[in-house]
């Protein structure tokens, strides 16, 4: 995988110490908080509800063993020994103190880690297919293309004050698993019919109190002109965005306010002008980056496993097969997930001593690579079939072999307002009231496919518009109420979900999704997701059947 | 008399601002140099360049700078405020000028202009500044030099990382003994 050189190395050396620089202006009173806000944002760090939180960036889902073990190390140091990983692959520690921050920003450089530009109005960490390298459905290594951006975005003069946040995701496989179309820029590389990389660009999509599917401004985009053509969006977005209402100066807006065509006009012309040999890396760089990414060797395998075939025995680790183990693009091989999501506790997080232990194991078994999924999972990337059976006996009794990708309890949620200033409601323990009701591995598996997304506000940490389940917790007359809606998906068929009805009291959440489950049992036709039925028939039954109920 | 830092190159120095600001409400002053609006610019543009005094104009966030295009040999200086630090149009402003519009003169930043933004305002193409937090030469030349490398072109000279590495590959860059590449 990509290993940061002495120029990279140098970069975050110059960055943690600037940025130590800027914490002692600002603890001494040299600089006011309004304006240390933006650059403790830019470097990670939050004032939340009950202390400081650092966000860790992870560039492309990637970690090696010795960052992973690093991360364990600073969760146990500095926090209470344990982090959240989140819905944009980063690791959000949630009891950091300031005074402590410039020397947990120095500890993970050691390692290539760093916070830089996980949040504020600037090019935020960039996110690519989870599976990248791994999987067979794709043309390329998308994150060859997020390296690139990385450079590019990093520090960028013109760009660190935009209107709003912007986030941009890759995906280089046919099926989009970086929820690419609620990204202010959604990218999909393709090969055009002559053989030549290009990306489909889309702009404009978001959550949040006005979410937005991006749109298409460009079908193909040779792809070593992908950042000229950013910075051109990049430009129209700073120039013309409005910057008089901050619920009004996300790019989806814009796009919107223009139109797609004008937007698009406005973008080609400006690309038109752009010196774009001053920009687009040239095709040796992008060979050194492409160099970087290539896997190690792998051992030629047989392409089934005895030892594989004969665990499954076992029911539970067949189940485990079923739902974690994914097909691998080398034969013999598969891509394992780990979930995060034990039913009852708190999804996306693991403790130190977990990501200790998924170190170990991607160290004995997994070309020393972990993965970060958008669904708050890790992901093992490279696992011989023979080695699953020893990976599943080592995560069982750390909690970590939960056989759920996908289903019911593989919730995403936000963390709420158990820890956000933001929030109007708890996101988790719903989470884990819903978790809990369908502990049951059996009937979740016969339940099938179904996605939950909580968040706790309308800002949509939890992306519950793209649940075929979304949950969004809202405040009625200081209680906390949660708002139903059906239907919504990030993946190739993303839609927004649509609210099914008056909001309810978090109690009442668990016996909705249980009518919500029985209405699409009863519904349902062969072979049909959860989501497919909710399509199928619309929102009416289901409406009926949960207000019914309710009365 | 109001102080302007200049940066040229690796050097910054402090200098008395000749110019006097004339606001829309105000007369432009019988003799001496002066930056008025655009609006101004537009209106009277031709009588003041043509008086034998210096002209610059201060463009705000909003105004756009290709609509200096005709003028921009005949101003001595221009001035782009910020109107807050957080409002990042003039650096997109600052890139237009300079790159596209190729003007060569004073750029200078005004208006809520603080140190820990120094470096984007001359990797933008300002080279001259009114600190609003009275940051002196020597400071503001340190925060504009945090970084030994840099990832992008931008107006200034400096040559990203790429190249860098480029140079150091086929032997050209500075001799470093540790490993290039990946």
């Amino acid at each position: 995988m990509y290993r940061y050189d002495s120029l990279d190395k140098e970069m975050l050396t110059d960055r943690s110490n600037e940025f130590r620089h800027q914490a002692a202006r600002r603890l001494s009173g040299e600089i006011t908080e309004d304006q240390f806000k933006p650059l403790r944002l830019m470097n990670g760090l939050y004032l939340q509800l009950h202390a400081y939180m650092l966000r860790i960036a992870i560039p492309f889902g990637t970690l090696n063993t010795k960052q992973l073990r690093r991360l364990a190390w600073v969760a146990k140091t500095y926090d209470k020994g344990y982090g959240h990983f989140t819905t944009r692959t980063n690791l959000q520690l949630h009891w950091i103190k300031l005074r402590d921050a410039p020397d947990i920003l120095d500890a993970l450089a050691e390692v290539d880690l760093h916070a830089i530009q996980t949040s504020g109005n600037c090019i935020r960490n960039i996110t690519a297919d989870p599976y990248a390298g791994a999987t067979a459905d794709e043309i390329d290594d998308p994150r060859v293309w997020v390296e690139a951006m990385r450079q590019w975005s990093t520090n960028h003069p013109e760009y660190s004050y935009l209107p709003r946040k912007f986030k941009i995701a890759v995906t280089a496989a046919e099926k989009d698993r970086a929820a690419i179309r609620s990204y202010d820029v959604g990218l999909h590389l393709r090969r055009t019919r002559d053989g030549e990389l290009s990306f489909e660009v889309m702009v404009g999509g978001g959550q949040g109190r006005t979410p937005y599917l991006a749109k298409t401004i460009r079908e193909h985009l040779p792809a070593g002109r992908l950042l000229s053509y950013l910075d051109a969006v990049l430009r129209v977005y700073n120039r013309q965005s409005r910057r008089d209402n901050i619920h009004k100066q996300r790019i989806k807006i814009l796009v919107a306010t223009l139109g797609v065509e004008e937007f698009t006009r406005q973008v080609e012309a400006e690309w038109a002008l752009i010196e774009g040999a001053d920009i687009d890396l040239p095709d040796t760089e992008l060979a050194r980056i492409r160099a970087a990414f290539m896997p190690c060797a792998f051992d030629p395998q047989p392409a089934s496993s005895p030892v594989f075939e004969a665990a499954k025995a076992d029911p539970e680790f067949a189940r485990f097969t079923r739902r974690n183990v994914h097909p691998h693009k080398v034969p013999g091989y598969a891509i394992v997930d780990i979930s995060l999501k034990v039913p009852g506790e708190t999804p996306g997080d693991a403790s130190s001593e977990q990501m200790d232990l998924v170190a170990d194991l991607a160290d004995a078994y997994s070309q020393g690579e972990v993965r970060i999924n958008y669904t708050q999972n890790l992901v093992l990337p490279h696992v011989k079939l023979a080695d699953v059976p020893a990976i599943y006996a080592a995560l069982k009794p750390a909690g970590l072999a939960t056989a759920n990708m996908d289903l019911i309890t593989d919730i995403i949620a936000c963390p709420g307002l158990d820890y956000c200033t933001l929030a109007n409601a708890r996101a988790i323990p719903v989470a884990q009231s819903i978790a809990k009701r369908f502990a049951d591995p059996e009937r979740a598996e016969q339940i099938g496919d179904l996605k939950i997304n909580i968040s706790g506000c309308i800002n949509a940490c939890g992306h519950h518009h793209l649940g075929a389940i979304g949950i969004l917790g809202v405040d009625k007359k200081g209680e906390e109420y949660y708002q139903l809606s059906l239907g919504g998906s990030g993946g190739d068929d993303a839609e927004l979900a649509k609210i099914l009805g008056p909001a309810m009291s978090g109690p009442a959440i668990p016996d909705a999704i249980e009518t919500l489950v029985e209405t699409y049992i009863v519904h349902r036709k062969d072979g049909e997701r959860f989501l497919d039925t909710v399509r199928r028939t619309g929102l009416q039954p289901f409406k009926e059947a949960v207000y019914a109920s309710a009365d | 008399m109001p102080q302007l830092i200049k940066i040229e190159g690796e050097r910054a120095s402090t200098v008395d601002d000749l110019f006097t600001f004339v606001a829309d409400e105000d007369a432009v002053p019988a003799a001496g140099d002066v930056i008025v609006t655009l609006a101004r610019l537009s209106s009277e543009g031709d009588a003041l360049l043509s008086s034998g005094r210096r002209v610059g104009v201060r463009l705000q966030p909003s105004d756009a700078v290709e609509d200096l295009a005709y003028d921009l040999g005949a101003l001595a200086v221009i001035e782009l405020a910020f109107a807050k630090f957080r409002d990042g149009r003039p650096y997109s402003s600052a890139r237009v000028l300079r790159g596209r519009l190729n003007y060569q003169g004073e750029l200078r930043a005004v208006g809520d202009v603080l140190r820990e933004q120094a470096l984007h305002m001359v990797r933008c193409g300002f080279n001259a500044f009114e600190p609003a937090d009275g940051s002196t030469a020597e400071q503001w030349l340190a925060a504009a030099h945090r970084y030994r490398h840099v990832y992008q072109r931008a107006a200034d000279d400096r040559e990203p990382v790429f190249v860098e590495r480029a140079q150091i590959a086929s032997g050209l860059g500075h001799n470093r003994p540790d490993e290039v590449g990946v």
